[in-house]
């Protein structure tokens, strides 16, 4: 008769609102302009690093200073799948994943044994230390980088007939492609942590989150889960690299591994939002469009302002402008507590 | 005997490393902050000193004596306005205000100083050498080295025969029984993070002094500093030198080898030293 939900009204009308925007969102290319196709392309790429990020410091109390280790890789895990096997760039990304997630082993072995600090130092010395090595790769231009060649970008999977269906030119074509799969990719990793934080796994993460010697005494195998984690992360990490890069066709050490661009950034969509829920970096990743439309012709500026905002949010609001919201207003878009629902208990006193 | 001037050009490097860790070091192993601005704030009092020298006339040196006081008061400030606020047993606030910190300084340095790489000029010391039978070493980064060792005797003076160093001890250990004895934490790191940005002006005066700097090469000095905090052990300013010169002399030999290696080869020294040391050589304190 009564029964554990995490079932709310909220929750259920963002569910219906997601789909709604989602369809809407693979229906747009028909009427929008390129230009808004590759900011959109751009949100949506950033919010998957950010509920990523979100998901490893958020829940995993796992401060990485170093994702871009995985971005980059997944770009040039990607590069060489087209490039030297002469895979399909669609196909290829599936390899930068997968890149992300063999890096993340030897990574996670090293970084582990690190405590707090040390951790974030670590992991971004690693980052460094494959952005240097990856410059020594030669065949993918060493230091200076590479472009997808011409005959590889011309037929990527599915273009032709995006081509057909919209009319547009082969580059657009290719943008809208990469936004269906930005798109495809935020609402897999978004979905997918609302789900791991729903099952067992994300009971477990809250608990470590919250009080980490209290979550061992019940049984909670600590050092498993910041591996899954971790590589989970990683693996996504990398694919999101891999379609970033394919979206732009041209490839660097420097910019691959930017650690402003993957992870400062980053950092600033998730704590502007509120950390430690799905919906602050969805709420910190418009902020930070916004800002950045704004302050576009500002050059540095726009930088300035993101880091003094981010220094007053933590100061005065440290659990972001999501956290105000919820605190005020009990609201929960992604409802993952668990309430005890069925008939109102009678009697007592 | 190449070998053996590329290990002393390694130590002398290391001297420099050691001076942009060894304000770090004292921050970090008092109040446990991981201040990620450490670097672009070196940066930032290179570009204080330069001012001093080019608008006001003044020759490094003194452009640096008068760049103390102020850094002082900024570190104190910055320690008492922002950085007390957010310490806690969660080390994520201080990690991403820092963050925030660091690229605001660096945005800023780029509006008010432009991109454009600059260079404190030092006269007749930029060139000089000095042959010490077996190696010719230069001036400038024998400077460095014994200001290096000067500034780590200093700070280990005032950290173990001062009362201010008892209480930076203490509160190392344990800040919240140290507020029990009449030590107010949060006024000790004010002075911690004071002194740190007074050794952050000595460290950029030969950062400044020694090669062009622009204002993006913050965080590179930063990780350096970081590595030679890590490996020296948490709280131990000779570890921090030791650090220091273990990274520049894998830097000169890996350099050696393949000028591509340089870096490469520092930061392969630090992850081997923390896989086999995780808690860095010569820890003083627990964390």
């Amino acid at each position: 008769m009564y029964k554990l939900t995490t079932r709310t009204r909220a929750g259920t009308a963002t569910a219906i609102l997601i789909v709604i925007l989602v369809l809407a969102g693979l229906a747009l290319p028909a009427v929008a302009t390129r230009g808004i196709i590759q900011d959109l392309f751009f949100i949506l790429t950033m919010l998957t690093l950010a509920q990523l990020w979100n998901l490893l410091a958020g829940y995993g109390g796992l401060v990485s200073v170093g994702q871009q280790a995985f971005v980059g890789i997944g770009a040039y895990a990607m590069f060489a799948g087209v490039i030297l096997a002469g895979w399909n760039p669609v196909w290829a990304i599936l390899l930068g994943g997968l890149a992300g997630l063999v890096l993340a082993v030897p990574t996670a072995f090293f970084a582990f044994r690190l405590q707090g600090a040390y951790f974030a130092i670590g992991t971004w010395v690693i980052a460094e230390v494959t952005r240097l090595l990856v410059a020594q790769w030669k065949t993918l231009g060493g230091g200076t980088g590479t472009s997808l060649p011409r005959e590889a970008t011309s037929n990527i999977l599915g273009t032709d007939a995006i081509r057909a269906l919209f009319g547009v030119r082969e580059a657009a074509a290719r943008d809208i492609l990469a936004y269906w799969l930005a798109l495809l990719l935020v609402v897999l990793v978004t979905g997918g942590i609302y789900w791991l934080l729903k099952s067992r796994l994300g009971l477990a993460l809250s608990a470590v989150r919250d009080n980490s010697e209290a979550a061992r005494s019940v049984g909670v195998d600590t050092g498993r889960l910041k591996w899954a984690v971790f590589l989970i992360a990683a693996a996504a990490t990398g694919l999101t690299g891999a379609l970033i890069f394919m979206q732009t066709a041209r490839i660097s050490p420097d910019a691959a591994f930017a650690v402003t661009d993957w992870t400062a950034y980053v950092i600033f969509i998730v704590v502007i939002g509120g950390i430690g829920t799905i919906e602050g970096p969805i709420l910190g990743v418009i902020v930070f469009f916004i800002l950045r439309s704004a302050l576009a012709d500002y050059g540095s500026w726009y930088l300035m302002t993101l880091g003094l905002i981010a220094i007053v949010v933590m100061l005065f609001a440290p659990k972001g402008l999501w956290g105000l919201i919820s605190a005020r207003s009990g609201l929960h878009l992604f409802p993952v507590r668990r309430r005890l629902t069925g008939p109102k208990i009678e009697g007592g006193f | 005997m190449i070998w053996v001037d590329t290990l002393v050009q390694g130590i002398l490097l290391g001297g420099l490393y050691a001076l942009f860790a060894a304000g770090l070091s004292l921050v970090f192993g008092i109040m446990r902050l991981v201040n990620l601005a450490h670097g672009d704030l070196i940066v930032f009092a290179a570009y204080l000193v330069l001012m001093g020298v080019t608008l006001l006339g003044l020759s490094p040196w003194v452009a640096a004596l008068i760049a103390m006081p102020l850094m002082f008061a900024l570190g104190w400030l910055l320690q008492i306005g922002v950085l007390n606020r957010v310490l806690g047993k969660d080390i994520l606030p201080p990690l991403l205000v820092t963050f925030g910190l660091s690229v605001a300084l660096q945005n800023g340095l780029l509006e008010a100083f432009s991109a454009d790489s600059r260079r404190i000029p030092a006269g007749a010391l930029e060139g000089a050498s000095l042959d010490l039978g077996i190696v010719t070493v230069g001036v400038m980064p024998l400077l460095t080295f014994i200001s290096a060792i000067i500034v780590i005797v200093a700070l280990n003076a005032l950290f173990y025969h001062t009362a201010l160093g008892r209480a930076f001890r203490a509160t190392s250990d344990d800040a919240v029984t140290a507020g029990l004895m009449g030590i107010e934490p949060k006024r000790v790191f004010a002075m911690a993070t004071g002194i740190a940005m007074v050794v952050v002006t000595i460290a950029a005066l030969y950062l400044g002094m020694r090669a062009n700097f622009d204002p993006s090469i913050g965080p590179a000095r930063l990780i350096y500093a970081f590595e030679a905090v890590i490996i020296g052990g948490l709280g131990s300013l000779w570890g921090t030198l030791a650090g220091g010169v273990i990274i520049g002399v894998a830097q000169t030999f890996g350099a050696a080898v393949n000028p591509e290696w340089q870096i490469l080869a520092g930061h392969i020294a630090f992850l081997a030293v923390m896989l086999l040391k995780p808690r860095g050589l010569f820890p003083r304190a627990v964390d």
